[in-house]
């Protein structure tokens, strides 16, 4: 009778966690994908929740600071991170991305700060909706700039 | 040369660490205590070569040895020498490096304690904490070389390498790439020392408790020796979560301080899992209960731990943190593998010698509610891990990666935080062993009623908003309580002690500074929750071009545009840009001057936006500069965030830290307290 208590106690309290994780994450989970994943869902993923990552191109970029607008574009970047390896680790993965006149790009619209981190060749995580004109409509932007890489080393030497 | 020196006294340092490993136990088996005090000097040896690896790798950082790979990554010609020498954890190798030295402090700090009663453990804490050192040691040696110098082969190719390879020249660079200026804010210099401190102490606790588990000495002398160590682990932990809470708070210019991030929920989950343990080793200690579950929660800890120092210093996961990718991952999950294997297979070992004293008979005593607290923040944990492990579930079973961000996170723990919070409110008032509805309802009728009435106060004057109210009614309850039983106490002592109350508070707390330090702390989570609930529910933006002598208005507060000037300062190679701005309050009162900046640092070609902050306890007015035309009309735009009562969350932080040094404070050794006493008695006894 003692031990029933706590048995359907701590059953009531697995039932509400498994509740409250499988709800959740029905209500709020998002695919994450590359440029080329996206392209080729097409449709499908129009107004769901997605993220989406890819290289910055530099030239791209504008910002209207009167509205808080910025917009610019992110070229395929692979998600797989043997691949990137392969290509010879992030920071080339990226620069790579962004030379490749043929990698399939993407508009990213997104209202807010300027964050301090983009710039050309960054990597951009954006967390928000394909919109049905293509555009992708960012409510959440994240970046990441891996300067710290031996690849980086040779530009720099060359004037030396 | 002098990297070349440092690499060597590296590797003798992991020689020594792999033979205080063998030293120990070859000691124990053969019963040889010679053989175990030698491994325990080895492991003394640990911390002077590490503090020297240390010291050669700052002397290069310092003076721009810009032909180590690691000083080239991480520091820079401009760089001011503080950030020189913090620049130390600024990256992986080095970072690795820290650990270990941390490690080797504490471990040393352990083995010289007196270890007359507990003996049989010494071997073992020698062996797990070696074997802990060794292997990010060895991480160190054999694949993160911080002190790897750039050869250029004759071909142009320009690569690391620890020794010279053939036909190549070294490699200096002219200038290194230096550390980002985001991470060169106060804040986040301390904070990776902070949660590496924390980190690194929960390794001691873990110690005792598997030296436990091996000798079978397994009543609770384990968790009486680690107990302040997991207190100052925790206390680190916090305050490195804290930090980082600041540090975004203050550089990133959203205006929140905790995004959910899978590097930030790294270092929460053993922050979880310790504070469970710190609560359920209370019911071992008072009741001789839950013994399995406080080893498995030591044991998680410790893995965690790992897995958080890898997290946070590895790119497996997307993040703002994860700047960092190298081959070192299925290492890291290997080792968290292989201790988690045979931590808890010795916890099975050992199953029947760690049962319970006593058995939990009423669902309202105060072990059922310590235990159903450990259940929360078990839950909570299991949250934040399947969260960060979801994408790598869905990828592998459906091919497809499928991610949560941060509203997953809050949908899911909300719930669980206010159940805790109301279990804050009852547990402090229930009994041990046996507590009814009716005691415990006499006890907590006051408080509750107190919480109705401030509820519906701010109900009339502040809020309506029924996720605020539920907060700020718990929030109450649980200080009237803590309040209440705090007052209880010292009123007990005054009336029995003869005291004015001021002096019985004080003595209350100084005599049992573990229960009144934790009512401290649980004050000042509250604190903390009154600040979280501000600015989750309440937080206001705006954003507006300006030109000078014009004004925005947001909740109240007008934010009057004053100047701009831009200026380069040579030295560092930074410009800065400078707005100066005024707020009024709604009646048109001058509350104060605001300077948001936005500094270029030429080197790096990065911007660093800096808010303007103007701190009260009722608001946080946060003014950004997003843009400024010099001579244009038009004017300067800026992004305006009103965060209410956001300063809470900092000043509960301040409270947290005095009330964990409260509980956490050494106390004279009880045992030797016990002796003087009986000595004493004996001598009356004999002079009568």
């Amino acid at each position: 009778m003692q031990i029933n208590k706590f048995v359907i106690g701590g059953l009531f309290i697995l039932g509400a966690v498994v509740f409250l994780i499988w709800s959740s994450t029905a209500a709020t989970s998002e695919y994450f994908l590359t440029v080329d994943e996206l392209n080729a869902k097409g449709a499908d993923v129009i107004n769901r929740n997605l993220r989406v990552s890819g290289a910055v191109i530099g030239d791209t970029i504008k910002y209207d600071p009167q509205t808080l607008t910025l917009t610019f574009e992110v070229a395929h970047v692979p998600g797989d991170q043997a691949v990137i390896e392969d290509e010879g680790g992030l920071a080339e993965a990226l620069h790579q991305a962004v030379i490749d006149p043929t990698r399939a790009r993407m508009k990213i619209v997104y209202v807010g700060p300027m964050p301090d981190l983009l710039r050309h060749e960054a990597q951009a995580i954006v967390t928000g909706k394909l919109g049905d004109d293509g555009v992708f409509h960012a409510d959440e932007l994240l970046l990441k700039c891996p300067t710290k890489y031996e690849e980086a080393v040779p530009e720099q030497a060359a004037s030396n | 040369m002098i990297a070349d020196f440092g690499y060597g006294v590296l590797l003798v340092t992991f020689l020594v660490t792999v033979y205080s490993v063998f030293a120990a136990i070859y000691g124990e088996f053969k019963k040889k205590p010679a053989m175990v005090e030698s491994a325990r000097r080895a492991m003394l040896l640990t911390w002077p070569l590490l503090t020297l690896t240390a010291g050669i790798l700052i002397y290069l950082l310092i003076n721009n040895h810009f032909e180590v790979q690691f000083v080239y990554e991480v520091t820079s010609r401009s760089m001011p020498t503080y950030l020189k020498v913090t620049a130390w954890w600024g990256g992986q190798a080095g970072s690795l490096l820290f650990w270990s030295w941390l490690m080797s402090a504490f471990a040393s700090l352990v083995t010289l304690r007196k270890w007359d009663r507990d003996r049989e453990f010494l071997p073992w804490v020698i062996v797990v904490a070696s074997v802990t050192m060794a292997f990010f040691i060895g991480m160190n040696v054999f694949f993160e070389n911080p002190f790897a110098k750039l050869y250029q082969s004759f071909d142009g190719q320009i690569a690391p390498h620890t020794f010279q390879p053939a036909n190549s020249i070294l490699f200096t660079p002219r200038d290194g790439q230096g550390l980002n200026p985001l991470l060169r804010h106060p804040g986040m210099v301390i904070h990776p020392p902070m949660l590496y401190l924390g980190f690194v102490s929960f390794v001691i606790p873990y110690a005792f408790a598997l030296a436990a588990l091996i000798t079978g000495r397994t009543d609770d002398r384990w968790i009486r020796l680690t107990r302040r160590w997991a207190l100052w682990a925790w206390l680190f932990l916090s305050a490195g979560l804290v930090l980082g809470g600041r540090w975004a708070y203050d550089v990133l210019g959203w205006g929140g301080y905790w995004g959910w991030d899978p590097v930030e929920i790294a270092a929460f989950m053993p922050w979880l899992t310790g504070t469970a343990f710190l609560h359920s080793v209370m019911i071992q200690e008072k009741r001789g209960m839950l013994k399995h579950w406080n080893m498995l929660l030591v044991i998680l800890t410790y893995d965690l731990v790992i897995f958080g120092t890898f997290l946070t210093r590895s790119g497996v996961l997307s993040s703002v943190h994860a700047f960092a990718q190298s081959a070192i991952g299925p290492l890291f999950f290997a080792f968290i593998g292989l201790t988690l294997i045979t931590s808890v297979a010795l916890l099975i070992y050992r199953w029947d010698s760690l049962k319970s004293e006593t058995k939990m008979t009423s669902m309202l005593s105060r072990e059922a509610l310590f235990l159903l607290n450990n259940l929360l923040f078990m839950s909570i944990l299991v949250v934040c891990f399947w969260g960060v492990i979801y994408p790598l579930i869905s990828e592998l079973f459906t091919g497809q990666k499928v991610t949560v961000g941060p509203p997953f996170y809050e949908r899911a723990t909300s719930p669980l935080f206010a159940t805790l919070m109301l279990l804050m409110g009852i547990a402090p008032l229930s009994a041990w062993g046996h507590s009814t509805v009716k005691t415990l309802g006499r006890a907590i009728w006051k408080p509750t009623v107190g919480a109705v009435i401030i509820t519906a106060v701010l109900y009339a004057t502040y809020t309506q908003n029924i996720i605020a109210l539920i907060g700020f009614f718990l929030v109450a309850l649980v200080i009237l309580v803590t309040l209440y039983e705090y007052w209880r106490g010292a009123y007990a002592r005054q009336r029995s002690q003869d005291e004015n109350i001021l002096a019985s508070f004080w003595n209350l707390t100084g005599r049992n500074r573990r229960r009144y330090g934790g009512y401290i702390i649980h004050l000042s989570m509250m604190l903390m929750a009154i600040g979280i609930l501000g600015i989750e529910i309440f937080q206001v933006e705006t954003q507006g071009t300006i030109a000078v002598g014009d004004s925005l208005q947001l909740s109240g507060y007008t934010i009057k545009y004053k100047e701009v000037a831009s200026w380069d300062d040579r030295p560092s190679g930074v410009n800065y840009t400078r707005a100066v701005v005024e707020v009024y309050d709604k009646d048109g009162k001058y509350l104060g001057n605001l300077n948001p900046r936005k500094d270029y640092y030429y080197d790096s070609q990065q911007p660093m936006t800096i808010p303007g902050q103007l701190a009260s306890l009722k608001d946080e007015v946060y003014v950004l500069l997003i843009d400024w035309e010099p001579i244009s009309p038009v004017g300067t735009t800026f992004k305006v965030f009103v965060n209410p009562l956001v300063n809470w969350l900092w000043l509960g932080s301040l409270l947290f830290l005095v009330g964990v040094i409260i509980a956490a404070w050494p106390d004279k050794d009880p045992e030797r307290v016990a002796v003087r006493a009986g000595k004493r008695a004996h001598q009356t006894s004999a002079a009568d």
